[in-house]
Order: structure tokens, then sequence, then C-alpha cells
């Protein structure tokens, strides 16, 4: 439905965005990933029409949006800090926008009423919004978003400034509220947590482009790229060499056997990620225990080489410690 | 406080007689030149005399011109000040800061100087007049300025856009830029967003804007009585005729009366609204919400704006100078040969004693004049406004009371001031002193503000490390505070100096005919005939101009980073 097409902007001549193509397709929730700066929030005024790319092509449905104005465009936004009108109070900040449509007072009053059901605020309506909790406000704002039923709705950073068991309550309310209208969505975030949660596709933004772009799974078992991988905060990422043979490799932390869909020549230089938790018959590593961080159900081991690991039964500082890993190859950085 | 605390007897004793003697001297010359007058016009109106049917009708009749013109001017003023405001708030552009400069200058010019640089521009002397009479043939000025309603709007507007401009240029950076986001992407255009968000959003900066504008217009003295002529008569301008044309000094006083009600009404209401904005716009962070223009419309405003604000505010101040060192008149009976050029004959006039001159000295005597009377409103308002600022520095409990009371003849019209002198000291009134005495009342509030941050910051722990390290109280007072206290006495002085050579209002009741200041002197010259006695008033003013600005720029130089402004 939303297409978004070679999209170029840059800021004192930086350029920010070089190129971003996805689309956003019925039903769905797409999840913008990426880091602070990397140009999410732009890319979202881009395609509310509140900023003006500098080439590409922002369309829905096959139209070209490029002379339709941010008020015409009908996409709902979701700030950060939820910018509710502070003269106005709840009623009238969700009622902004049917008015704004020209709706009837009934006609308003029913689909105010019917949203704020939606987000659990039913009875805050004469609430004067600076009032109420931060939780509180973020819902004030979804339901503003969605009373004059746009047809995309768009989240940016939405539960940045709230706690994490809040959060965690919000999330879980969003996905029923986005299943339940059906309304598709774009979501903005650089929490990885939150990104994975939320999205039926999760797309990578990185250096003005997407570099990755898939279901949470997808992205989540096959990274890619050691940037993603890093970002993502999947495991320790290593450097090694392909030995002679192309079936083993040698890093700083011991010489390893792995498999790998990549090709590879004997003295290609790559980057490997190994994931914290064990595996069964994975390559054996020998470290140090240097430090044990609890983590309720688990305790990560940092070794005295940098690497981490998951383990169920915690070891002694300064204990020898095997695990069994398994060697995920990233790329080659560099070839011989 | 932590003096107040330790209150062991002696201490305590010894606490209060130190803040007596501080507040001593403030007290008893308020006491004496302002509360003592107060209380002489209000023992004058109040009389059953002076409230007959007939006099409270002139104060009515004058009442409601004064607020009708006030309440015209400050929307004149809003209709400019609100596009600047946005101009400055929102758009990037070269010679950004310079304009912002220029728009905040009239503020701090004397009346008078204002007064003739309209007048050098529009009169029917002025450069306007003078092009058009020799481009069509004409014989008579074709613009009709001075002396018209438009004239005093116009000028009330070159006064206070400054006002609107920072009040709400500053609540309107301060405003998320979000919430217009928020509101577009609802479906409101550019129209709506500013009608339903950003507008109700400023009310109360608007309004504080407004309540100020008003305020000044409404006690505005100079300008009415240089610009406007005779047949418009304000509170302020009334006054000054019943008193000195009239003589009739309960009149007077009554209308004084009606005016400081008013006054103090309106100062109220700001106080009030200037807290609700303040409280509502200040979380925000200063991150510059400020671009360039983006299209071709906003290209157009920002154009337009600059072009219009740029000639408002530059052209009355530039035809000033230029018209003082300008000979554009046709010679005494010789209509038709027009002697043009430049000449400084409109200066060197100043320094001879014509037999039929206007006054009984050369007019630089007024320059002389000025600059003695200056001098000792400086001193005295140092000398009076050093210990109140000490005291106000660490505040108690008396000084809650006190500090108000401090700043209220900032309230009444310097008019007023000039009448209480009038109805309180009459017989003293050939002494030549009795000026300065008045400006200093005028410059004291002022002087008070600018030293007691600076006093207040002064840092205890530092004094104290000097004693440790064994300097004698003078000396760490030498090395310590006169640094940090230099600074700002400098500055007080600058007001104070800057405020004493504009001062009008006051003065114009109190001077004797043979000790005229710059600004009688140029008022004196306008309302004479004559191309001479014009080119003179151009040449007074034009010197004037460049004393304020080195006042002014003294002032700006050693302000401190955050000393508040209204």
């Amino acid at each position: 439905m939303l297409e978004l097409s070679r999209i170029h902007k840059s800021f004192d001549d930086q350029p920010l965005l070089r190129g971003v193509s996805f689309a956003v397709h019925r039903n769905e929730t797409v999840c913008l990933l990426g880091p602070s700066g990397s140009g999410k929030s732009t890319l979202l005024q881009i395609i509310a029409g509140l900023e003006s790319p500098e080439s590409g092509t922002v369309s829905w449905q096959g139209k070209d949006l490029r002379n339709t104005p941010a008020h015409l465009r009908d996409f709902g936004l979701v700030f950060q800090d939820y910018a509710l009108f502070p003269h106005l109070g709840v009623f009238e900040n969700v009622a902004f926008g049917p008015r704004m449509k020209g709706w009837q007072t009934d006609e308003i009053k029913r689909g105010v009423m019917e949203v704020l059901q939606l987000v659990d605020l039913a009875g805050f309506e004469r609430r004067a919004v600076t009032d109420l909790s931060g939780g509180e406000q973020q819902r004030v704002a979804l339901a503003r978003a969605l009373a004059p039923r746009p047809r995309l709705l768009m989240f940016d950073e939405p539960l940045g400034a709230l706690d994490r068991t809040l959060r965690d309550d919000l999330i879980l309310q969003l996905r029923l509220i986005l299943t339940r209208t059906r309304i598709p969505s774009l979501y903005v975030t650089h929490d990885q947590e939150e990104a994975f949660r939320v999205a039926d596709r999760i797309l990578l933004l990185h250096d003005g482009r997407i570099v990755r772009s898939g279901t949470p799974r997808e992205v989540w078992e096959s990274p890619d790229s050691a940037w993603a991988a890093q970002f993502l905060g999947l495991g320790n990422i290593l450097d090694g060499r392909v030995l002679k043979g192309g079936r083993r490799v040698q890093t700083r932390d011991g010489t390893f056997e792995f498999k790998c869909a990549h090709r590879h020549r004997s003295g290609d230089d790559i980057r490997l990620l190994l994931r914290p938790t064990p595996v069964v018959g994975g390559s054996q590593l020998v470290g140090v225990a240097e430090e044990i961080i609890f983590q309720q159900d688990k305790y990560r081991v940092l070794l005295s080489g940098g690497l981490y690991f998951d383990l169920n039964a915690p070891p002694k500082i300064g204990d020898r410690v095997r695990v069994r890993v398994r060697l995920e190859c990233l790329g080659v950085v560099r070839s011989p | 406080m932590a003096p107040e605390q330790s209150g062991a007897g002696p201490h305590r004793a010894s606490f209060w007689l130190r803040r007596g003697a501080l507040w001593l001297l403030p007290l008893s010359f308020l006491a004496a030149f302002f509360f003592l007058p107060f209380i002489r016009i209000l023992a004058f109106s109040l009389d059953a005399a002076t409230l007959s049917a007939a006099n409270l009708r002139v104060a009515l009749a004058t009442l409601g011109f004064t607020v009708y013109q006030a309440a015209l001017s400050t929307l004149l003023t809003l209709a400019m000040g609100l596009p600047a405001a946005v101009l400055f708030a929102r758009f990037r552009f070269p010679g950004r800061s310079l304009l912002h400069a220029l728009t905040a200058v009239p503020f701090m010019l004397p009346t008078v100087v204002v007064a003739a640089g309209f007048n050098a521009l529009l009169g029917p002397r002025g450069w306007a007049n003078l092009a058009l009479m020799r481009s069509f043939g004409l014989s008579s000025p074709p613009i009709a300025f001075v002396g018209t309603l438009g004239a005093i709007l116009v000028a009330h507007v070159f006064y206070n856009t400054t006002i609107v401009i920072r009040l709400v240029e500053g609540a309107l950076s301060g405003l998320d830029p979000k919430l217009a986001q928020a509101a577009r992407s609802l479906g409101a255009d550019a129209p709506r967003v500013w009608w339903r968000v950003i507008l109700p959003l400023l009310r109360a900066p608007l309004l504080a804007a407004m309540l100020l504008v008003f305020l000044f217009d409404f006690t505005s003295f100079g300008v009415i009585l240089l610009l406007g002529g005779p047949s418009f008569a304000t509170l302020e301008v009334q006054i000054y005729i019943e008193a000195l044309s009239l003589l009739n000094l309960p009149v007077a006083s009554l209308l004084a009366l009606v005016q400081l009600l008013f006054t103090i009404g309106f100062s109220v209401l700001y106080t009030r609204t200037a807290v609700r904005s303040r409280i509502q716009t200040a979380p925000r962070a200063a991150q510059s919400n400020r671009r360039r223009a983006a299209t071709r419309v906003e290209w157009l405003f920002i154009a337009g704006a600059v072009l219009v604000l740029s000639a408002f505010f530059v052209l009355p101040m530039l035809a000033l100078p230029l018209r003082s060192i300008s000979r554009l008149d046709a010679d005494r009976g010789d209509r038709t040969a027009v002697q043009a050029g430049l000449t400084t004959d409109y200066y060197s006039e100043l320094f001879i004693n014509r037999r039929n001159s206007i006054f009984y000295v050369p007019p630089i005597q007024a320059a002389a004049n000025s600059l003695t009377y200056a001098g000792a409103s400086v001193l005295l308002s140092l000398a009076l406004g050093f210990p109140a600022a000490a005291a106000l520095a660490k505040p108690g409990r008396l000084e809650k009371i006190l500090d108000p009371i401090l700043i209220l003849p900032l309230g009444a019209s310097a008019v007023t001031l000039g009448l209480g002198f009038i109805v309180t000291f009459g017989r003293w009134l050939v002494h030549p002193w009795m000026v300065p005495l008045a400006h200093t009342l005028v410059a004291l509030p002022f002087v008070v503000r600018t030293l007691q941050p600076a006093l207040a910051s002064l840092p205890e722990r530092l004094r104290q490390a000097a004693a440790s390290l064994g300097a004698s109280p003078f000396r760490s007072w030498q090395a310590v505070d006169w640094p940090i206290v230099r600074r700002a006495t400098l500055s007080a002085a600058g007001f104070a100096f800057t405020i004493s050579l504009g001062e009008f209002g006051a003065t114009s009741l109190l001077t004797r005919p043979e000790y005229p200041t710059i600004p009688i002197a140029i008022y004196r010259f306008l309302s004479q005939p004559g191309g001479a006695n014009y080119g003179q008033a151009m040449a007074m003013a034009t010197l004037l101009m460049a004393l304020t600005t080195i006042g002014i720029l003294m002032i700006e130089r050693l302000r401190l980073p955050g000393a508040a402004e209204f």
C-alpha cells in the first residue's frame, strides 16, 4: 500500500538517507529499526509530508504523494513525547482529527468514545492531558491518531519515554489494537527488543540505507552483517582467518572448525558471530571466568578475552571454563 | 536566611541595625519625593470642590481618548509585531540578528528623538514632503502626518513592536514543533494549525505583550505632545496643560489620580499574565526551530517582512541625522529658489546666543545642563541604589515588603511625578537641582534592578577564603567584590545617564526657561516656525541620539548574562 522508492535526504550537506526503498503492505506492522541519528524520524516526516525528500518518491496504492500536503495524506502520527495539545482536554485532543475531517457532532462523540474504549481510557474524556501519567498520555496520543481512522499509522519511538514494565504492557496492548483495527503501520525505534516484539517485519536502517529486511525470526537467525549482529546484540563478534582447506578458521581465541553457506578461500579474513548460548556438538572454546552476572534463569559469564556466554550453572571467578559454541560467518572482510 | 535564624539577642539587634542603616537613605528619599507628593496629589484631587461634574467630565473625556488611542496603537503594534515575531522565531536569513537588534533600538531612545525622527521623515519639512513638493512643484507639503492621530499611532508602533517581538518570539521558539506536526497529520491545514493550536498556546504571552504595550501607550506623553499637536490630549498631556497653561492644579491632580489607578490596575494584570506565560513555555530546551525558507510563500513572506521592518525601523533614524546636515528649504522671502546642499550651520548656530532666540542662553547650554543633570542623577541614584540593592541581595522578611515599594515609581508616569513635585515643592522649583531629583526617582528602579543581581552573586566563600589568607576586609573587598561590582555599577550608571538625558515628561513640568535640557530645547525648536529652528531641532536631536547610543552601548556591553529585561 505504502511504497517508498529511492528516498534521498541530506542535512547540512551531510547525506542522511541514501536511497531508501521499502513497502508497507495491508494489515502489516513494519518496524524500522536503527540507531539514534540514522534518519528514522526524518523518514517518517517525509512519509507524513512534513519534510520533502531531495529525490525519490512516496506513493500510496500506486499514487505519487508528491503534491499531497501533510493534512490531506490521512496518515496518523504518534510521537515519543506524545505532543498532546496542552490547551485541550482528553476529549478535544482525540476529537481534533474528526473535527478537521468535518464529522457530525454525534459522529465525533461516538468515534471518540470508541477509541478511548479501545485504549482503555473510557471515562477520561474530561481530564486535562497535563494531569495524566506518561502511559496514559501515550494512550491518549494513540487514541488521537486512531480517531480519524487513518489509512496508515506511524509511530516515532512511541515508548521511549516510558519505564520498562509500562513499556511491556503497552507493547502488548498496541499489538492487540493494531491487529483489531487492521490499520497498516510503520513503527520506528532504536530498541531492538521492542522491534522484535511489535513487528511483523523488520527493516534495519544503517548509513542511510535499508541493510536488512525480514520477519523478526529471519533477521534474528541471520543478521547477514557484522554491523547488524552487533547492533541487535546477538552475541560476540570475532575476527578470524580461514586456514588451508577452507574448513577451519584461526582467531585470537583459538582455531575452530566451522561450516558456512558462504564460499571462502583459505587466507580470507572473515568475521564470525558467536551467540552466547552454548550448543551441543559445537566447537570447543576455553577461557578463564572473569566476571559473572546474574540473569534470572542463567548466568552471563565474561571470559578474560572479552567473550561472554550464558551458562546455566555459574563457575567461580578464576575458573577455567569450557563452552561448546557454533560459529556463524557474517561475511568476508578482506580477501588476499 | 542564616543571620535571622542564628538569632541570639545581640546578634539580632545588630542585624536589624545594619539593615535599618541600609534602608535609611533610599526610604527617606522615596518618602520625601514620591510618597509625600503622591499624598498631596490625593489630597488635591479628592477635594469636594475638585470632584465637580464639569471636572469629572473633562477627566472622563480625556480618559476616553487615552484608552482609544492606546487600544488602537496596541492592535497596530500587534499587527506589526506578530509577523515579525514569526519571522525571527521560525526563519534563518542573512542579516537576521542585525534586524533583530534594530527593532529593539527605538525602545531605548528618548521620545523627543523618535518624534524628531518621524518629523524629519514625514513632517512638513521632512524628506518625503520636500521630495514630493520638488518633483511635482507643489507649494505646500502633500503629506499631512504631524498633527494627526496617525502620527501618534505610527510612533507608538515604532516604540513598542519590540515588546511583542520579544515576548511572542520567545514563546514561539519555545513551542514544540511536534504540536503543529501532530495537528497537520490529523488533517489541519496551515491556517487551522495557527488558529486551533499555535494561537491558543500563545494566548498568555500575547496577552502579556498586549497589556505591556497598552500600558506604555496609555502613559505616553512626549510622542503625543510632539507629534499629535494640540488637538490630541491624553491624560498625560492634559495633566501637563492643566498644570502649566491653565494653572489648574486640582484638575491636574484629579487626572493624575485616574492615571495612577489605571496604571496600577494594568501593571497588576500584566504581572499575573507574565507569570502565567512563563510557566507555560519555560521547560523546553532552547534547541532552535529556525530554518531557511522552503517554499515560495515562505520566501515571499520573509522578503516582505524584512523589507517592511527595515524600512520602518531604519528610515526615521536615518532621516534625522541626514536632515540635520542638509539645507533643503527656500530662503526667507524667496519661495522659488531652493538652496539645497550640505551644511553645518544648524550645529554652529547652537553655540550662538541670538537676541530673538527662544532661550536666554546659547542653545548648546541645554547640552551642558543635560550632562550636568545626568551626572548628578547618576551619582544620586547610585548613592541611593547601592544600599537598597545590598539589602535586597540578601532578602529577609523586611525586603519582601520593601522590594515592590522600591519599584513603585516605575508605575507612576513621569508627568505625574512632575506634578507631584509642583504641588509639593512649588516654591523650591526655582532651583534647577529639583530636576535631577526627579530624574533619580525615575532611574532608581532600574539602578537597583541592575545592581541587585550582581551584589547577590558575590561569592561569600571567596571572601572568607581571602580573609583566611590574611587579607584585611578592605583588601578582600578590593580583590573579590570590586571586579564584579564594577561592571554592574557602570551598567547602572549607564541606565541612569540615558534615562536622565532623555527624560521629557517630568522635566517639561519642572524645568525653568533659563535652564533647558536637550529634550526641552528640541521641543521648543520644533514648536517654533522657520527652517532655522527646524534645523537646530534636528541637530539637537541628533546630538541626543548619539549620546543615548553611547549610554545604550555601555549598558549592553556590561549587561550580566541572564539579567531580566521586562
